[in-house]
């Protein structure tokens, strides 16, 4: 009888046989030859999408087996005012400097690519061995590569009064973090 | 055809090719005819990538320098020693290291197979170097061959990555830091770093980004190793050996190596 006409690549691919149909008085959208075969490869890729998913969210574990980032740090009182503290470098890569006003602790990663900076007390700077960035006392950076402050880390005191470090949080000078209460024990509490 | 082949051996040896065991095996004999010679490579499974004939300016040296074959010479080089040296190494924090100065020092030809994993692994390096040189500087990147090219820049960037993989498994302090300093520049990847543009508005945090993809932790740490070793020696080879079988087809198809434009 009258064969429907394929207009579907005249019209970049979307189907229209429902002038067609319509003009039969049909009434349906899909022959259905193209919606089971468009069905079949869209429920084909949907699973490989899935697959692919579950492939790429596989490899970021929820559990990591790392050590503990918070530890007890002694008591402020064994800091002396002025000083950079490199007692617990080796063990946790913190350095505990205690100035006039306030007690921080700055995180030993070097902000440019992570290596370990060095603090030179002679000259007042930490100096990455690197690529050669500085920062100062502070941690605020002043030459070399890395483009922003050493990072502070979480301090607080505890019950039994002793500093109470957690590598974990982090506070960054440029986002405005250093004015946080934990990033800093002030001299009035100790 | 054997018998022609047998007249002029002596006849001990007449029973060696002359059996069922044999034919079964290999379907076509070794006398010298035209028809035998293209089959020994059509006809067989591990050769028939290969072209039966090659023109005779395929093989002249200064238009090729030699340096694919040689880039895919050394390739084999490293997987047979890489294979040699799977056998003694444990990708774990607690042996890597011990394993590679077991491998140096006690293991019968283990320096030896080290070292040649390592030069072989450098001396690819360079001759992709020298063969892209050659590749362009004969204009053998123009059509039809401008895919091939671009097959060849992927693979160049897969032998990188092996060679930056491979560089964690000795586990000592150049390791360590060398790749501390590469995957913090992962960070600063658009839209999947956490540091980098775009990065943290879709989600990107220090626990699940591109980095953390790649150290499976906070620090380059036990689960970096076995995720560098499993890329290492599973997943870059593999994606290279792919790559090689679409790049060595592309030279045929598209007009044989060192064939006129």
């Amino acid at each position: 009888m009258d064969e429907p006409k394929r207009t579907g690549t005249e019209q970049g691919g979307e189907r229209a046989p429902a002038e067609a149909a319509g003009a039969e008085g049909r009434g349906t959208i899909w022959y259905r030859r193209e919606f089971t075969s468009l069905a079949a490869s869209g429920a084909i890729l949907a699973c490989l999408g899935v697959g692919v998913g579950a492939v790429v969210r596989q490899l970021f574990p929820r559990v990591l087996f790392e050590p503990a980032t918070a530890f007890k740090a002694g008591y402020p009182n064994e800091y002396i005012v002025g000083e950079v503290s490199e007692k617990w470098m080796k063990s946790q890569r913190v350095w505990i400097v205690r100035n006039e006003t306030e007690i921080y602790a700055l995180l030993g990663i070097c902000t440019h690519l992570g290596c370990t900076p060095r603090w030179l007390g002679a000259e007042a700077k930490f100096k990455c061995p690197c690529h050669g960035s500085g920062y100062y006392q502070s941690g605020v950076n002043f030459e070399g590569p890395t483009p922003r402050p050493l990072e502070r880390v979480k301090v607080s005191l505890a019950d039994d009064g002793q500093i109470v470090v957690d590598t974990a949080v982090r506070f960054r000078q440029e986002l405005g973090q250093w004015t946080d209460p934990q990033a800093f024990i002030p001299s009035s509490a100790v | 055809m054997a018998e022609t082949a047998t007249q002029k051996k002596p006849s001990r040896l007449a029973g060696v090719a002359n059996n069922y065991v044999w034919r079964s095996i290999f379907r076509h004999g070794y006398a010298d005819t035209p028809r035998n010679r293209v089959l020994q490579v059509a006809a067989n499974v591990w050769l028939h990538l290969h072209p039966s004939k090659i023109r005779r300016h395929a093989v002249r040296f200064r238009f090729t320098w030699c340096a694919g074959g040689l880039t895919f010479l050394l390739y084999l080089v490293t997987v047979v020693t890489g294979v040699v040296l799977m056998f003694y190494y444990r990708p774990t924090a607690e042996y890597a290291y011990w394993d590679v100065k077991y491998l140096d020092f006690d293991v019968p030809f283990g320096m030896l197979m080290r070292n040649m994993h390592r030069w072989a692994a450098h001396g690819m390096v360079i001759y992709i170097w020298v063969h892209m040189l050659r590749v362009f500087m004969t204009g053998s990147y123009k059509p039809p061959r401008e895919f091939n090219w671009v097959v060849g820049v992927v693979l160049l960037t897969l032998t990188l990555l092996l060679s930056f993989t491979g560089y964690l498994l000795p586990w000592d302090q150049l390791a360590i830091w060398a790749v501390t300093v590469g995957t913090n520049m992962a960070r600063a990847t658009p839209l999947l770093g956490s540091e980098g543009p775009l990065g943290p508005e879709l989600g990107a945090s220090p626990r699940y980004d591109a980095r953390s993809l790649l150290t499976a932790g906070t620090v380059v740490g036990a689960p970096t190793l076995l995720r560098f070793y499993v890329l290492h020696c599973i997943v870059l080879p593999i994606a290279a050996s792919v790559l090689m079988i679409l790049h060595f087809w592309r030279v045929r198809k598209d007009g044989g190596i060192s064939g006129p434009l």
